[in-house]
């Protein structure tokens, strides 16, 4: 179960880089915890460390321009690459809940619904004025419910889907809600049984521990 | 209505249609690998919730699995940790496990498709971006994240959104030298790494039907790098002949039935697609990637671009930083590319047909003096098994490579096998990101022959010269 998700007042973190993806946003070397937790540290460490793991001052995550921002914006297919949800996980644990860029490559988007981040695209020149926006300082307001960024007298729409915005404005359990429909699940294996048996163990091959 | 092979697959898999644009989709089959599923497992614990369907599941490591002196202990607790996570898991939800020394282990998208688990028709996923490979068999497979692992493990489903239908047909005949790394990379070149989102990618055309399913492995494996989360290729008679005999493929009895249903597969004539790209097979050239985004792609025979070639400032100002990043001038010959380290394995190069490509260059030649450390991971213990049975080891032996054992290796530095920064890495792996292989490496994204002849040269070289 995750946070309702609310309307987001707050100043953003311009970060408008294209392509950022996964590695950048969580290294590999940082994915062998087990847990879902500690990865924030680690976050965007190629832009907020130097080779020798000092912090660099003025990086855009860490400096105190953007202190207690919970908006992040950013480049065109933000998110590419890897499927590690470690990237999500140590977004938010940087205090973001939203991400507004031109796009976002898909299982990243889908990954940030699940852990009560929301994705907003809009146009480039929205984008970028955006941007100056969050360099100047400018609080913004996300609301999900309306749809809508408002930044002083500019106010931009954004599509999302119907389902994921439930979700979000329910801090939905997902899993929960489709074990709901367990009896249709039940009935649709029946007929697989029946159309497709060799997907199923008991008309599996038999040779199975060979090597 | 004509339909296309993706949408018979979704139909073919629709639980239930829910309202807001997303379907229940069943999931039939869910190979599960020690990075991204701790927390899902987790979760079902947590929860007080039980595995769906175990016999849906095979459970295998490879990311984090060391390539050498697997008889020693790994010296990374937390390596290990994660290790024992999966086999611990594995052993309470009742999962078919693969253990590191068995002969079957090795990168889970080549494990599946080896023992006949990846089939055609199938909803196929995992926790890993690559699972678009099994797209090879006509199978819709896609990577997820954890809380999606969990949601598969507990329910057998997902909640999707249906994606897009795009069509890249690659017409004539693919030249000698150049294989299907080479027709991923132009892919991707030509539409770029955003080009695939929102889409599922069928390949069709001439030189994807003369493809291996090797080959057609390592097409479908980079439609990720294309933005699309799904390749699919329609079965055919080399399908069905792949299919044949591995131990999770249907039995005697059902195989007929299950081919002439595979057959079945493919779009149908005049199904339409939301779009269509058409590459000339016959143009394409050996690639190299120049940049740190797979879309960087450049001709063996080019130069290094100047930011100033691109019109959008965005891509100018990435263009600069890649150049940086690299180390490279603008306007460099790639040929004059100096080659520190050869890295000839991943999910995207290291099946058999990938070894032997390797080899056939390697044979009776050396790596250059200056090249630091060249080598060959093969995609699994059966992979390197055969591999040694033709002899390949001692090709790759003899010319100077390190023959290693089955994993994910210098793909992703999160193991061992790593570079160091600064050096520049001719790689047959998937993804040229920053600080992919290691803080600070420099990727080259290349095929297998061109990574082996990059290792013998010490800089990138036109493997149609050798």
């Amino acid at each position: 179960m995750m946070d309702k998700f609310t309307t987001i007042n707050s100043i953003a973190t311009p970060f408008p880089r294209v392509n950022v993806d996964t590695d950048i946003i969580i290294p590999a070397k940082h994915l062998k915890s087990i847990k879902r937790t500690g990865f924030g540290e680690h976050a965007f460490e190629t832009v907020r460390y130097t080779s020798d793991g000092d912090l660099i001052a003025d990086n855009v995550f860490d400096g105190p321009r953007y202190k207690g921002s919970k908006i992040l914006i950013a480049g065109d297919n933000f998110g590419c690459g890897s499927s590690r949800e470690h990237a999500p996980w140590a977004i938010s644990e940087m205090g973001f809940r939203v991400i507004i860029a031109p796009s976002f490559a898909d299982i990243f988007s889908g990954n940030c619904v699940k852990n009560g981040i929301l994705t907003v695209s809009l146009v480039q020149h929205e984008v970028d004025a955006l941007v100056i926006a969050a360099e100047a300082g400018h609080e913004m307001c996300v609301n999900l419910d309306d749809q809508t960024v408002t930044c002083g007298n500019a106010q931009y729409g954004f599509e999302f889907s119907p389902a994921h915005k439930e979700m979000l404005l329910d801090g939905l359990d997902e899993v929960g809600q489709t074990l709901r429909s367990k009896a249709v699940i039940g009935s649709y294996e029946d007929k697989q049984k029946l159309m497709t048996p060799w997907l199923f163990k008991e008309s599996m091959c038999t040779e199975r521990s060979q090597k | 209505m004509p339909k296309t092979m993706y949408d018979k697959i979704w139909a073919n898999h629709m639980v239930e249609d829910r309202a807001g644009g997303v379907a229940l989709i069943y999931i039939d089959r869910h190979l599960v690998h020690e990075v991204t599923s701790p927390q899902a497992f987790d979760g079902l614990r947590a929860a007080g919730r039980a595995v769906h369907r175990p016999d849906s599941i095979i459970a295998v490591p490879d990311h984090n699995v060391p390539t050498k002196h697997r008889d020693q202990p790994n010296p990374d607790p937390m390596s290990t940790a994660q290790l024992e996570a999966l086999k611990a898991n594995a052993e309470e939800f009742g999962l078919d496990y693969i253990e590191m020394d068995d002969a079957r282990q090795g990168i889970v998208h080549v494990v599946g498709p080896e023992q006949g688990f990846t089939q055609p028709g199938v909803t196929l996923v995992c926790g890993d971006s690559h699972t678009s490979t099994h797209g090879a068999f006509g199978a819709l497979a896609f990577g997820i994240g954890t809380s999606e692992v969990e949601h598969v493990l507990a329910t057998q489903t997902l909640q999707l959104p249906k994606s897009k239908n795009m069509r890249v047909t690659v017409t004539g005949v693919l030249p000698v030298g150049c294989s299907a790394k080479d027709v991923a990379l132009a892919i991707i070149g030509a539409i770029g790494t955003a080009g695939g989102t929102g889409y599922v990618i069928e390949y069709a055309g001439p030189v994807i039907e003369a493809l291996s399913m090797e080959g057609r492995m390592t097409l479908c494996n980079m439609s990720i790098e294309a933005g699309a989360r799904a390749g699919l290729v329609a079965p055919d008679d080399k399908t069905v002949e792949y299919m044949r005999g591995r131990p999770y493929a249907p039995k005697a009895g059902q195989f007929e039935s299950a081919a002439s249903f595979w057959r079945g597969l493919g779009s149908d004539e005049g199904a339409v697609f939301d779009k269509e790209i058409t590459i000339d097979g016959s143009e394409i050239v050996p690639l190299v990637t120049w940049g740190t985004s797979p879309e960087d792609v450049v001709p063996i025979s080019g130069f290094v671009p100047e930011p100033g070639d691109y019109s959008d400032p965005a891509k100018q100002e990435a263009a600069e930083k890649a150049l940086a990043y690299m180390g490279l001038e603008a306007g460099q010959a790639i040929t004059d590319i100096p080659v520190d380290r050869v890295f000839i394995g991943s999910c995207t190069n290291s099946r058999i047909e990938d070894m032997r490509e390797a080899a056939a260059i390697a044979k009776g030649r050396q790596v250059a003096a200056g090249v630091i450390e060249a080598m060959v991971v093969p995609g699994s213990g059966l992979v390197k098994l055969q591999a040694e049975e033709e002899g390949l080891d001692q090709i790759f032996t003899q010319a100077g490579f390190e023959w290693r054992d089955p994993g994910c290796s210098m793909c992703l530095a999160m193991n061992p096998d790593r570079a160091g920064a600064g050096e520049h890495v001719a790689s047959t792996s998937n993804r040229n990101f920053v600080g992919r292989q290691g803080p600070g490496a420099r990727t080259h994204l290349v095929s297998p022959a061109m990574a082996a002849a990059a290792a013998i040269a010490g800089h990138f070289v036109d493997v149609r010269d050798f």
